[in-house]
């Protein structure tokens, strides 16, 4: 179905798409990719000078960016660890033939869609904190002393708290996919003798692998960008223990209006965002053709 | 009113040609069907003179003036589509008024044009209805009703019947046999079937590939096929294609015979068989004859019951003034 | 599940799936607990389940104190007006890639997917300095441009996944029959699509009401959305447990009932067709 006409119609109606995203992509990126070889501060903003890598030498000496670049990572690793596995026993449980199915679907799904600054506050005050919160008053119920979750771990915190956010997400997809798996499949594997767990491992998981490595993609390129739960947790602290490269890119240009430095950490985590992005546009892009 | 020419029209996707030059005459009032197998293109020659595609090169015109350039809607034809095409989300009643609201017409006509189409198609039971409520022989109905509201120069069919079940199909074809006879409009029908193209058609254009290999009346492309294509395509079950030391006694590389012009005996005959499969349909025997003058068994028809089974042996005769004679490129010899 | 389960192993099932499904859900159901309690039963200790007087004092506060409607309005207005614009530039795309593929429209997808992959903080600098430069800043045209451009590609990409089930040839019967392009587009293509469009618009709603990196850093009162307001909780006198959940209860409900009403559109939507 194209004609010429059809053809050249086409063109016009994708075309407001197209340009606006690329303006949208191309301009602010190659102004940030420019501001991040200048010296370029909010407080003397008439003279920028023209300082090549100063700014990428100076960030990546800077502890504060290393620390930042590790605690990035490790949030990514400890909710990708989480929300996987997690969501893989809890898609199985909900795979299963139970009462009140649907109303337990709701239940796990729910985090989902709870707005980040809401999650962060809840948790932050109602859960862990260590005099008032429900954790700490279970733990000293049974003798344990509470932790000053936000002081001690705040890392570990901000993890657990995205991960609770994440976790339906990857529950859903990959129960999705487990659904998608033939009951005589599973028969067929019993047939010839394979107890549940060889079923698990040899054709549920296997089944599985496509979706599980779809949430690993996504997921990774919604957590290098955490930001909120940061902000209204541990504000990145103390010190730089649980600030990541958004939150410091982000304080670079707010707090210290240090435009210059600010936009080489961007353009790091462009860089960052890019080696997963390959991955996952190859994947979705395979499976266009299918 | 609704004649159309085709002139050189090629139409290629990319590097693939799916139609080389091609000339055709469709003429005022008559009912044309492309047949050939599936994929050979006749779809595309459809499109082509609907303008849902672009010809690659030459020119389309529709009652004398260059329709090559002009959009499906300015071409004044109506399509009726295999898979129906109905607006799931329109009432029958929207369906066909559906052009009619597109060219602005005033209500009160669109209504009356609209009623007058459904009670001619029986379909004014189920006006209100949506598509999905309705059987595949009701929702053919409504898209000939769609068609026929608008009072095009021209109908196109692309294969219309081949969604529904047998009965119905042959309903139907009568039923559009019968609008052709009312309407007198130019009706094009595309087929696989070649039983549909015979029992319709006033003109026949057989398509292979692309090319057209013969155009004409059903019974000259039954009594003259202008090559082997041809003369297997057309006529159920197919023609007999016989080669080697039998072709030869008629200088020619092959020799077609029908399977009903073949005297059938069980005493005497030219070419000795013995009965492998046997049809008896009553009004109709079948046979499949393993001959030593050809290594595939030749089919027979016999009129009414012809008592014989598998392992008897037979007597097959042709008719010689029925003998079809081809070249060794496969072009009849007249 | 073709098979019988026995009784006995459903009911374990059932009690584990509950334990877990409440213990997930357990955060939420507390805030929803707490936004009845007064201050002091909020932070009693041991904390109190359900004997407490439940109260709507909270929700009172919350609404004469912190000009909440505001807040909530621009929620309302920053989701409903990125998805509009979203919409309007996203349909017209989705049905020439849908309808009109070309060798090249595999291409323009998945390069308008990867520019959803494109970290805020990398273009965040330059938008932020656009922003003051224009007077954008805290304006709620400004965010509602921004949160339509991140979403633009899975608003693109979704009604393209629900454009392509349906059939051309309806749009070509429409073509014959008269129909100019638009009217091919809004009378017949829009209509058969609705309910793909209905969980676009869902998804879409639910992403801008959470967003939070540009909300955050674009707005500060004037455009501010919810999550600006629960932020401001952040601070020492946001210990007030039961108003900060029932300021919480109020950002989340609605999207949250949203939420469930599409959770089987949330696979498509945000695996891009990847997981069906
Ligand atoms: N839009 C298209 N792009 C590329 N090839 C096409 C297109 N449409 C049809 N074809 C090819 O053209 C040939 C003829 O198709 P068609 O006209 O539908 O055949 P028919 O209707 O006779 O079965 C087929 O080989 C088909 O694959
Ligand atoms: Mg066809």
């Amino acid at each position: 179905m194209a004609t010429l006409h059809t053809k050249s119609a086409a063109r016009a109606m994708m075309a407001p798409a197209v340009i606006v995203l690329l303006v949208w992509m191309a301009v602010p990126l190659a102004m940030t990719l420019y501001f991040s070889t200048l010296n370029y501060t909010l407080y003397n903003p008439i003279s920028t000078p023209f300082i090549g890598f100063g700014n990428y030498t100076y960030f990546l000496n800077d502890p504060t960016f290393l620390a930042a670049l590790a605690n990035t990572l490790i949030l990514v690793i400890g909710v990708l660890a989480i929300t996987v596995i997690g969501g893989i026993l809890v898609a199985l449980l909900l795979d299963q033939d139970f009462y009140g199915v649907n109303i337990v679907r709701l239940l796990v799904i729910a985090p989902f869609f709870v707005m980040p600054t809401v999650a962060a506050l809840v948790w932050k005050n109602m859960m862990m904190n260590p005099v008032y919160g429900v954790i700490g008053q279970l733990l000293s119920s049974v003798g344990i002393p509470p932790v000053d979750w936000m002081t001690n771990v705040p890392l570990l915190s901000i993890i657990i708290i995205v991960a609770w956010q994440w976790l339906p997400f990857a529950t859903l997809i990959l129960l999705t996919a487990l659904q998608s798996l033939s009951e005589d499949q599973k028969e067929a594997a019993e047939m010839d003798g394979a107890g549940a767990l060889s079923i698990f491992w040899y054709i549920t998981l296997p089944h599985m692998s496509r979706a599980i490595t779809v949430v690993i993609l996504i997921q990774t390129i919604f957590l290098l960008s955490i930001y909120a739960e940061i902000l209204v947790t541990t504000q990145g602290g103390p010190g730089s223990q649980s600030t990541n490269i958004t939150y410091l890119v982000a304080q670079q240009a707010t707090s210290y209006g240090d435009i210059g430095a600010a936009s080489a950490g961007g353009i790091v985590a462009v860089i960052l965002a890019n080696i997963v992005a390959i991955f996952l546009v190859r994947l979705i892009g395979k499976n266009l053709d299918a | 009113m609704g004649q159309i020419h085709l002139e050189k029209v090629r139409k290629a996707f990319g590097d693939v040609v799916i139609i080389p030059e091609l000339d055709l005459q469709i003429e005022d009032g008559e009912f044309v069907v492309f047949v050939g197998p599936s994929g050979c293109g006749k779809s595309t020659l459809l499109r082509l003179i609907a303008g849902l595609e672009d010809v690659t090169s030459g020119k389309i015109t529709i009652d004398g003036t260059d329709a090559t350039e002009l959009p499906p809607a300015k071409r004044g034809l109506a399509m009726v589509f295999q898979s129906y095409a109905l607006y799931p989300h329109m009432s029958v009643r929207k369906n066909i008024a559906f052009p009619l609201k597109m060219a602005n017409m005033d209500k009160a006509e669109i209504d009356r044009r609209v009623d007058y189409a459904a009670k001619t198609l029986n379909l004014d039971a189920y006006i209100d209805r949506r598509p999905g409520q309705l059987s595949g022989g009701q929702r053919q109905r409504v898209a000939i009703g769609r068609a026929i509201v608008r009072e095009p120069k021209a109908f196109l069919f692309d294969e219309p019947l081949s969604n529904l079940d047998a009965a119905l199909r042959v309903g139907m074809r009568l039923e559009i046999s019968e609008l052709h006879q009312r309407l007198k409009t130019t009706m094009i029908y595309v087929t696989h079937d070649q039983v549909e193209a015979m029992t319709m058609a006033d003109k026949i254009v057989v398509l292979r590939a692309g090319n057209i290999e013969q155009v004409g009346s059903p019974l000259e492309l039954y009594s003259s096929p202008r090559n082997l294509f041809v003369a297997g395509f057309i006529g159920s079950p197919r023609m007999n294609l016989i080669n080697g030391a039998e072709a030869g006694k008629y200088k020619a590389d092959t020799i077609g015979i029908r399977p009903e012009h073949l005297r059938l005996s069980t005493s005497e005959g030219r070419w000795t068989g013995t009965v492998k499969v046997s049809e008896h349909l009553g009004s109709d025997t079948f046979l499949h004859v393993e001959s030593p003058v050809h290594e595939e068994p030749v089919t027979v028809r016999a009129d009414g019951e012809f008592p014989v089974h598998s392992g008897d042996t037979v007597y097959l005769t042709p008719q010689e003034d029925k003998i079809h004679r081809f070249d060794g490129k496969g072009l009849a010899l007249r | 599940m073709a098979r019988r389960v026995t009784t006995q192993k459903k009911i374990v099932t059932t009690i584990l799936a509950w334990f877990v499904g409440l213990l997930i859900f357990f955060p939420i159901l507390w805030t929803f607990l707490t936004s009845f309690k007064t201050e002091l039963q909020a932070i009693s200790i041991p904390p109190v389940f359900l004997n407490f007087d439940w109260t709507l004092e909270n929700y009172e506060t919350i609404q004469s104190q912190s000009n909440y409607f505001h807040f909530m309005l621009n929620s309302i207005y920053l989701s409903l007006g990125s998805t509009a614009l979203g919409l309007i530039v996203a349909i017209p795309a989705a049905w020439a890639m849908a309808f009109s593929p070309t060798k090249r429209t595999k291409d323009v997808l998945l390069w308008m997917l990867s520019t959803k992959m494109l970290p805020a903080v990398g273009v965040y600098i330059p938008i932020y300095l656009l922003f003051v430069r224009f007077g954008l800043l805290d304006s709620r045209l400004g965010l509602i441009v921004v949160l339509f451009l991140i979403n633009l590609p899975i608003i693109v990409w979704m009604l393209y996944t629900y454009f392509k089930e349906i059939p051309g040839e309806i749009l070509e019967a429409a073509r014959m029959d008269g129909a100019s392009l638009g009217k091919e587009i809004t009378q017949v293509l829009a209509p058969m699509a609705v309910p793909g469009i209905a969980s676009t618009i869902l998804l879409n709603v639910i992403l801008s009401w959470n967003e939070a990196f540009w909300s955050l850093n674009l707005t500060t009162s004037n455009a501010a959305p919810l999550t600006q307001f629960i932020a401001s909780f952040s601070s020492p006198q946001g210990n007030f447990y039961a108003k900060l959940s029932a300021a919480s209860m109020l950002a989340i409900a609605p999207i949250l009932i949203v939420g469930w009403f599409s959770q089987k559109q949330l696979v498509r939507g945000l695996t891009f067709g990847a997981v069906k």
